[in-house]
């Protein structure tokens, strides 16, 4: 076999032997090392996840990589985004990540694309073999897990592209396996990564307690009146130091201690703590399983590890579950209990903020009628005056609600049950 | 009080922009610790015979990157290797043109490249010669060894660190298999320990004191308000509120009980009103959800108690840390008062701004009452002591006083080795950990650290001994030799012999591990560099919690799992 004393030495030596986990048909050697070869595989993230991953992915003899991102390098991200230099500030990360790791590891190419993943379409999605997720969105998971299980054809195996992913949050993490529609998917496991509850808007209006309000305040009110003519942007210092001396001033105002810069960007950024070593684990951990998926040197995780490190090193494996009323992967419409008395227009803010929805911007309709619909402008103007209406007098209870949102290109599906 | 706001409108400096994302974990002082420090890395010490020119050192490599990039003061990396083709299948922080020179001016200088402002030195040479020079080990606040490392090397660093007071990490990065091990100081203190705010609320409703209890007494009569105001009353007066009211009709005495705290929840829970614009009330609702969790009297958990026990805070001596100073302080309080010094936090609730800051500024003020009161015990014992040291800076002080009901100290041990020296203890750690099988438990993953062990033994006897120089660490007689030795080790105290289940455990393990043939993959390598580099930055900012003291990390079957060995 080629590589007795080259490059890769050492990972040919776990791919030429059968290991006590390995499955017993398995066939070690040369055909292996083709399959990884040949591996086609996509990296979504070049941030502090991707660059991890797409260093891995090439110490692990794949040749042929993919990476997109549609951000550019900013300061804050040298403290673990590694291959991006003080020079590198305001490069696109995909193109800067490529470039390094192509000419670091000899052999391996990987091509960039510096855009939206949502301007890809399945037949771009269709060519890899394995998908791999490093984001910070739960917006573009659902967006891929939604597209990668629609492109699954029965008939047709290699349309089935198994979607790893990962996520952190300071010492904290997670790593998952997702085969679209055999194993459970990012949607059926959306409850367990529910969003913070929002502060209720009186509370940040007239009667703010803690510094966070007052920088809500600041943000979302105070901006408004004061600037309304100039278009936020969080990237902007100057911005930035607008809404904390606002938020200062307020604070003073209330006798409320604690409004500081970093507090500020951290509240209205929504600032995720993020460090090196959480995520060189997390990403390690789903190269692992890329590495297995696509050589089948060793079982693969099924399908979700869970990681904290603030005590000790903690991990926890197990199965999560598929779900039939899964409004993706699932053939049934999800169960949903809601209050009849409450108006159309307030239930669909809660769909932003319940934990099994999350959805910003949805519109609503039964099989027999639309109960409101943001475009075009003239059907939401005419489906306007339903958001005063109770639940109950637009629908029966138990009756199933298509919800569709601008951000996914797929329908969710739920049974309202009346309380 | 007085109301002090920073004056200063000027954002943030480059590099608190550049390391914002792990300020918002460990703070300025818990920078300010990593700056301070350098980090020994040894990284290979010598062939593992025949075919390979020693440990690859990935591990160790992508671990002191996890510490570069977040800004260590330095790192020094020993290893005599000289980079060969292998290496750049494997490590990142090498390149084409690094083949042939020393592997620790290579990672060493790609490593320097991550951050300008940490220093960088390497050494192309075996440990032990550094060793000789008494200064050299001093300079480090923490070593990490890259594993199988042979007995004659691991042991006097050991025991050096040991009798310097620097924490070791030991590990092993091998195929599918990554484990480490930690030595830290016998009494290793962390007061920082950052438990979940959630569960470390502290509120003293059932010992309310004299502010607090005039707070809830000066509220109106409920029944007076108007619903604005009855729904905007903060749920903690409500709460001391209506303890008073139930203590009346229950003789004096607050509900202690599971069912009289879930017929106080509904006591409290029937004077809500529902007649309002909005049919309930928050405030209500908020103090209904914190019965249980708040009409508790106040416990010394047995953790922070065994330490006050310990006879580094019962006996005091002029070279005392601070953490045992300031813990017997504590201690001192506690028995004065019953109760430890107030967090003096509180969870945001509804209520009217005024109001709630009002009620903050009776927790702070309370809170502030208590550090002054430890601090002067602080100040007194310094004086009876005579302490040499400079006084312990106040500030220290506050944040105890704020985690003094969290506070941790891990009892570090030796690096857990099988071997005829082996203690005791780590060997009925381990041989409990075999027995799990049988009581219907999951497979433990101790039979890779007892893998790695046998691993540690086969190499230990290649370099030890030069007319072994020609055999492979893959050589059999070698395997079935030391395996056979440390099963027997394993039976030493306990003879007992181990079950089919545990035996077949251990042979899983060793055929995965030979798999690689001692080799890294690198995504295994990356992911110890992770976990490594995570406790590295515990022991050097004393805080959060640090592993106590092995961990393996089994990547064939995706787990992990701890042990006290």
């Amino acid at each position: 076999m080629k590589g007795k004393q080259g490059q890769w030495q050492h990972l040919y030596k776990v791919l030429s032997k059968p290991g006590p986990y390995s499955d017993e048909d398995w066939v070690p050697g040369v055909e292996t090392v083709n399959a990884l070869e040949s591996s086609k595989i996509l990296v979504i993230g070049a941030g502090g996840l991707g660059c991890e991953i797409l260093k891995n992915l090439a110490l692990s003899g794949f040749k042929d990589i993919h990476v997109i991102d549609m951000d550019t390098i900013d300061i804050s991200n040298l403290n673990r985004q590694f291959l991006f230099r003080q020079a590198d500030i305001g490069k696109p990360k995909a193109e800067v990540a490529a470039a390094f790791v192509e000419k670091r590891v000899k052999g391996v190419k990987i091509t960039p694309f510096v855009g939206k993943i949502q301007d890809k379409d399945e037949d771009y999605y269709m060519q890899f073999k394995i998908v791999i997720c490093g984001l910070d969105s739960i917006e573009a998971r659902r967006w891929i897990n939604s597209t990668l299980i629609g492109m699954v054809d029965p008939e047709d195996p290699e349309s089935l592209k198994p979607l790893i992913d990962g996520g952190t949050e300071g010492f904290k993490g997670q790593a998952r396996v997702i085969l679209p529609t055999l194993s459970s998917c990012i949607e059926c496991q959306l409850d367990m990564h529910a969003p913070r509850p929002a502060v209720p808007l009186c509370t940040i209006a007239t009667i703010p307690r803690q510094p966070q309000h007052c920088i809500e305040w600041a943000h979302q009110i105070a901006w408004q009146e004061k600037r309304k003519d100039d278009s936020f942007d969080s990237d902007d210092m100057e911005h930035i130091s607008w809404v904390y001396n606002a938020a200062l001033q307020r604070a003073q105002h209330f006798h409320i201690h604690g409004v500081t810069f970093q507090m500020t960007q951290g509240v209205v950024k929504n600032i995720i703590p993020a460090i090196a070593s959480t995520n060189a684990v997390i990403a390690a951990s789903t190269t692992s399983e890329v590495l297995k998926i696509a050589t089948s040197c060793n079982p693969y995780l099924e399908n979700y590890m869970m990681y904290a490190g603030e005590e000790g090193v903690y991990t926890y494996t197990f199965e999560a579950e598929k779900k039939p009323d899964c409004p993706v992967c699932g053939n049934l419409a999800r169960k949903m209990t809601v209050n009849a008395d409450m108006t159309l227009g307030d239930f669909i803010d809660s769909l932003g903020e319940r934990a099994e929805a999350q959805l910003k911007k949805p519109s609503l309709r039964t099989e027999e009628k639309t109960l409101y619909q943001r475009f075009p402008p003239q059907l939401e103007e005419h489906t306007r005056p339903n958001l005063r209406l109770k639940l109950r007098e637009l629908l029966e209870d138990g009756e199933e609600v298509a919800v569709s949102d601008p951000a996914y290109t797929i329908d969710f599906r739920y049974r309202l049950n009346f309380q | 009080m007085t109301d002090a706001f920073p004056a200063t409108l000027a954002g943030p400096t480059s590099k608190e922009r550049r390391y914002d994302r792990q300020l918002r974990l460990w703070a300025a002082s818990g920078q300010q610790a990593l700056e301070d420090a350098r980090v020994l890395l040894v990284n290979s010490d010598g062939p593992l015979g025949s075919s390979s020119t020693g440990v690859s050192g990935v591990a160790g490599v992508e671990t002191l990157k996890n510490l570069v990039l977040p800004g260590i003061g330095g790192f020094t990396i020993v290893d005599p290797a000289t980079v060969t083709e292998a290496d750049l299948g494997v490590n990142f922080f090498l390149e084409q043109d690094s083949l042939g020179k020393s592997r620790a001016d290579e990672t060493c200088r790609l490593l320097r490249e991550l951050n300008p402002d940490v220093q960088g030195y390497s050494y192309s040479k075996p440990i032990a010669e550094l060793l000789q020079d008494p200064a050299f080990l001093p300079q480090h606040k923490l070593i990490i060894i890259s594993g199988p490392a042979k007995r004659s090397t691991l042991d006097p660093l050991c025991l050096e660190a040991q009798e310097l007071g620097i924490p070791v990490l030991y590990t092993h990065s091998v195929g599918f298999y990554a484990t480490f091990s930690s030595q830290l100081a016998a009494e290793f203190p962390i007061v920082e320990t950052h438990p979940d705010p959630e569960t470390t609320q502290d509120l003293r409703l059932l010992n309310p004191w004299p502010e607090l209890v005039g707070a809830a007494a000066a509220l109106p009569n409920l029944e007076t308000l108007d619903d604005h105001q009855h729904g905007h009353v903060p749920y903690i007066l409500l709460l001391l509120h209506f303890l008073e009211e139930w203590k009346q009709s229950h003789e004096g005495n607050a509900p202690s009980n599971y069912k009289e705290k879930t017929e106080f929840r509904e006591f409290v829970r029937s004077k809500t009103r529902t007649d309002n614009a909005e049919g309930g009330e928050e405030n209500f609702d908020e103090a209904v959800a914190a019965v249980l969790k708040t009409i508790s009297p106040f416990t010394l958990r047995s953790t922070i108690r065994e330490i006050f026990e310990m006879k580094q805070c019962q006996t005091l001596t002029a070279d005392s840390a601070d953490f045992w100073i300031i813990a017997s302080a504590i201690n001192t309080f506690y028995t004065k008062h019953n109760v430890l010094p107030l967090p003096g936090s509180l969870p945001d609730m509804k209520a009217q701004s005024a109001d709630y800051v009002s009620l903050q500024n009776i927790y702070k003020s309370k809170a502030r009452a208590d550090v002054e009161e430890v601090l002067s015990t602080v100040r007194q014992l310094e004086s009876q002591l005579n302490r040499p040291t400079a006084q312990i800076p106040d500030r220290d002080i506050e944040v105890f006083c704020k985690n003094a009901a969290h506070i941790k100290v891990v009892r570090g041990r030796a690096i857990p080795q099988i071997n005829s020296n082996s203690d005791p203890e780590t060997l009925s750690s381990i041989r409990n950990q075999l027995a799990l099988g049988q009581l219907g438990l999951p497979e433990s993953l101790v039979s890779v650290f007892i893998a790695t062990q046998i691993l540690d033994a086969v190499v230990d006897e290649i370099q030890s001994s030069s007319q072994n120089s020609s055999l492979s660490v893959d050589d059999e007689a070698l395997w079935k030799s030391h395996t056979e030795r440390i099963m027997a080790l394993l039976q030493r105290d306990d003879p007992t012999p181990l079950d089919e289940e545990a035996r077949e455990s251990i042979e899983n393990a060793i055929m995965e591990l030979r798999r690689a043939e001692g080799g890294e993959l690198h995504n295994i390598a990356s992911l110890a560099g992770g976990l490594v580099a995570q406790e590295a930055l515990k022991v050097l900012t004393r805080q959060y919690v640090p592993m106590d003291n092995t961990c393996v990390f089994d990547g064939a079957r995706s787990r992990s799992e701890m042990y006290r060995l």
